[in-house]
């Protein structure tokens, strides 16, 4: 069976004698061309996924408001059972009436607003400033180990602590909320891209570099791109953490020319000693909180990862 | 312009070489196959040629324009569709600014075109097969435009029918552009199938061992390819049980 001639040494193997010939392949291995195009389209439909559309999925607006009645119901049943005396823990009906009495004198949608424009605002510049740092820390070895450590550190921190030091700077002024929000979301921003940098599989800056991309190209085409996923955790805690700070800084910087936010409501119905009202501002904070979710994060997220192929097989 | 390895060595740290001595010459429009058992260091010097890694002695030779590479698994980008993972490669391609957005959404189309694919550009990588993204793989690889195309065992994961198919389809598209193929494999068969050259290299330290012409007449004739893909095997083999003992 060893057939001599197929076997050559190295030395003859010389360029000028490979092989003029193009590729005849062997009759065996080939089909005619259109048999082989049909049976690569046939392959190619057999293994894509269909196209699937799905309507609204009603069990995502059904189970949430399911579980808030329960909650609600609960509620109701211990103040209705009357261990607490009611102006320390009104029921929920209550609360809805001092709330409605709230926004009709206008204070509510005040308070809900300036809060929720503050917040909004603060996270916006947080972003602005945390990517362009984050990306270049999570690039630049040195700089990563330079303030890498400092910038968890930041994250741990509660941002309530720079409140006093807040307030002698800026005085009770915006600058102070500001100040505030952005020490709590700004690091927790880029702690969020740095290890949605760390998790990017090594073989797409591979194939960055063999595309030719250039140092910037690779930040911005592959690795910004690559690492949303975890950028978008990221952003999901910056958002909490600016809003947790918002809160904080609004309890505690009261007067001057410092807005009427949630956070000031909350601290008038403490001075007030009126539970309802303290009642209504916790509410109304979590509410606000379960929307920015729900409209903004989540369906982006959902989009996000339905893209990529990442949501088979999840609860989300 | 030739590929040109030069007594090139390759070694991590202080371990023991990788790569030894490696000598070879891959002319302009040639299709040869690298061989070799896995852990070999075919793709380490596939890096190297590519530029992802640096030899540690000898030289090496390559149009001056680079190589373009194709991974074992598609390497596509999830987050753009088919059709936009070419043109970012299009984009990136292009030092000059010499191209449109117009032009390289023709040009990505051609490309789609030119692999069976013109209908599936808008899918996203996880909506296709694994023979569909190797396809849209070596698009991408093509959109780079260089003379020399480097292919890491880029159909080792996939089922026999799309590996044959793809077989055909890399064979036209080579003799349609006309590139430079080096195409790593530990498959003796797919070897001889797809090269003109079949470089045999060995293990620990890698080097080129063993060569053999693929002629007209094993293209034609399924007998003598079965023998040559008997002789191979054989010299394949012997290569790795030198390391049993």
């Amino acid at each position: 069976m060893p057939i001599e001639q197929d076997t050559r040494p190295l030395e003859e193997a010389s360029p000028e004698n490979a092989p003029e010939s193009r590729h005849i392949t062997s009759p065996a291995l080939k089909g005619n061309p259109d048999e082989l195009r049909d049976l690569e389209a046939g392959l190619d439909k057999l293994q894509s996924d269909a196209n699937r559309k799905a309507g609204i999925d009603w069990t995502r607006v059904i189970l949430p408001v399911a579980a808030l009645l329960v909650l609600v119901l609960a509620w109701q049943i211990y103040v209705a059972l009357g261990f607490k005396r009611q102006d320390q823990v009104p029921g929920p009906l209550d609360v809805l009436s001092q709330f409605g009495s709230l926004w009709a004198e206008g204070k509510a949608q005040e308070a809900i607003l300036t809060s929720l424009q503050r917040g909004v605002i603060g996270f916006l510049i947080s972003v602005a400033v945390a990517t362009p740092l984050g990306l270049i820390l999570a690039q630049v070895q040195p700089l990563r180990r330079a303030f890498g450590p400092l910038i968890s550190g930041l994250q741990v921190l509660p941002s309530v602590a720079w409140v006093p030091a807040a307030i002698i700077w800026f005085g009770l002024s915006d600058g102070t909320v500001y100040f505030v929000v952005l020490m709590g979301a700004i690091p927790s921003i880029i702690n969020g891209l740095i290890s949605g940098v760390d998790q990017i599989p090594p073989q797409y800056r591979s194939v960055g570099k063999v595309l030719g991309a250039s140092r910037i190209q690779m930040a911005l085409q592959i690795i910004l791109p690559a690492a949303l996923p975890g950028y978008l955790g990221g952003l999901k805690q910056g958002w909490a953490f600016s809003w947790r700070s918002l809160m904080a800084a609004e309890i505690i910087a009261v007067g001057g020319t410092i807005g009427f936010g949630l956070g000031s409501l909350l601290d008038q119905g403490r001075t007030l000693s009126d539970m309802s009202t303290v009642m209504s501002a916790i509410l109304a904070i979590l509410f606000v909180g379960i929307l920015i979710e729900l409209l903004v994060f989540a369906p982006i997220e959902r989009r996000l990862l339905h893209r990529r192929g990442l949501l088979a097989g999840s609860t989300r | 312009m030739p590929v040109v390895l030069d007594h090139l060595g390759k070694r991590f740290g202080d371990g023991a070489p990788v790569l030894d001595d490696v000598n070879a010459t891959i002319e302009q429009g040639e299709f040869v196959a690298l061989l070799g058992a896995s852990g070999c260091g075919k793709s380490t010097l596939l890096n190297i040629i590519a530029g992802l890694d640096h030899p540690t002695s000898g030289a090496l030779e390559v149009p001056s324009d680079g190589a373009a590479f194709m991974f074992q698994d598609s390497a596509l980008f999830p987050w753009l569709t088919a059709r936009g993972n070419i043109e970012l490669a299009l984009k990136l391609a292009d030092k000059t600014g010499g191209t449109t957005k117009a032009s390289r959404a023709a040009r990505a189309g051609e490309l789609l075109e030119l692999v069976h694919l013109g209908g599936a550009g808008d899918k996203r990588p996880h909506e296709l097969s694994g023979g569909m993204r190797q396809r849209i793989a070596l698009a991408r690889a093509l959109a780079q435009d260089r003379q020399v195309l480097l292919m890491d065992e880029p159909f080792a994961a996939l089922d026999a029918i799309t590996r044959d198919l793809l077989h055909d389809e890399l064979e036209r598209i080579w003799k349609e552009t006309g590139r430079t193929i080096v195409f790593v494999t530990h498959n003796v068969r797919e070897a001889v199938r797809l090269g003109q050259r079949v470089l045999l290299l060995s293990s620990r330290p890698g080097r080129v061992v063993a060569e053999w012409a693929v002629t007209e007449e094993h293209r034609t004739d399924a007998g003598r390819a079965g023998e040559l893909t008997g002789t191979i095997t054989r010299r394949l083999r012997e290569e790795i049980r030198r390391h049993a003992n």
